[in-house]
């Protein structure tokens, strides 16, 4: 079977985001003066064959783990999707 | 004997000269060690020098980590071999799990290029062997990434085991604690955000990092006497 994940990774929360910060910062010199809790993160798009859901989701987590988001200080989700067979 | 130092090379390394010529200032010896060399060729101390590791795409030492030098380096440090992470350097021992918490981006998303002081915190380690705590260095920082984060516990166990080794008194970057540098907790590895290698001679403008370099050649000729 062919998954499509994508992960979105984002600062753990009490981890300062300075990315985030400096963006709502920059807000209300446009005029957008009612915006708050800016958070900047990261989004990563793969497929991967597997042999089913829960063994697509196991490796996209491991792989989250060792390389795709530092679990020092970043916290990610998952979301996975079937590709249709062509 | 000359105390061997090897300096770890990654694509996109660029301050590996710098160091290599500081060291060969001090008597040492310098070893440039490619990154896809599994042996650190009888290394008595390793630097892992600054630049931008592997493009340092995903983030800043993630792919580095992967080289297979790191396989050699990590074994060297738990071997308690003294080991340096200058700037990149840092980044990359953090994201190989070698020193606790993490560089992100700085405070205010503004890259950094100047001469800043930082007050020595210990001398328990091999970077501040022959350094006086309390001391002040003026040491270049260059970086866009060296906002020093942790959990609020490894926070606390560095405090109580006193492993910060640097402390900017002017924080320049957001950096929790205003840490410069830290250390294992076998206390043999180390990492700086300032270039002690660039405050190595009169001309560059200080010589305040020449302690630095020069404990680490101390420690590296002690840990080459054991072996």
């Amino acid at each position: 079977m062919r998954y499509e994940a994508r992960v979105e990774i984002t600062h753990l929360p009490g981890i300062a985001d300075p990315q985030g910060a400096t963006v709502e910062r920059s807000l209300p010199a446009l005029g957008y003066d009612n915006v708050s809790h800016v958070r900047v993160g990261k989004s990563i798009r793969l497929v991967v064959d597997a042999p089913d859901d829960a063994a697509a989701r196991a490796q996209v987590d491991e792989m989250c783990r060792r390389l795709l988001a530092n679990p020092v200080i970043e916290a990610y989700e998952i979301e996975l999707s079937e590709l249709a067979s062509t | 004997m000359s105390a061997r130092v090897g300096i770890v090379l990654f694509p996109g390394t660029n301050c590996e000269l710098d160091v290599a010529w500081a060291v060969e200032q001090l008597g040492g010896t310098p070893e440039m060690l490619w990154h896809a060399e599994a042996e650190l060729r009888g290394a008595d101390a390793v630097v892992v020098p600054g630049g931008f590791a592997h493009g340092d795409y995903l983030r800043t030492g993630a792919i580095a980590r992967f080289s297979p030098v790191m396989d050699a380096v990590a074994r060297f440090a738990a071997a308690g071999g003294p080991v340096v992470g200058i700037c990149n350097g840092f980044q990359v021992l953090t994201e190989a799990g070698l020193l606790p918490g993490a560089l992100q981006k700085n405070a205010g998303l503004a890259f950094l290029c100047e001469t800043v002081d930082c007050r020595v915190e210990t001398s328990r380690s091999p970077v501040t062997a022959l350094a006086e705590p309390g001391s002040v260095l003026h040491l270049p920082i260059n970086h866009f990434e060296g906002n020093y984060v942790c959990d609020e516990t490894t926070r606390r166990r560095l405090r109580d085991d006193d492993r910060v080794v640097l402390r900017y008194m002017r924080n320049p970057n957001g950096s929790l604690d205003d840490i410069a540098g830290v250390c294992s907790e076998q206390r043999n590895v180390v990492g700086l955000m300032p270039h002690p290698e660039r405050a190595s001679d009169a001309l560059l403008g200080s010589t305040d990092g020449v302690v630095l370099l020069r404990s680490l050649l101390a420690s590296a000729s002690e840990g080459a006497a054991v072996a």
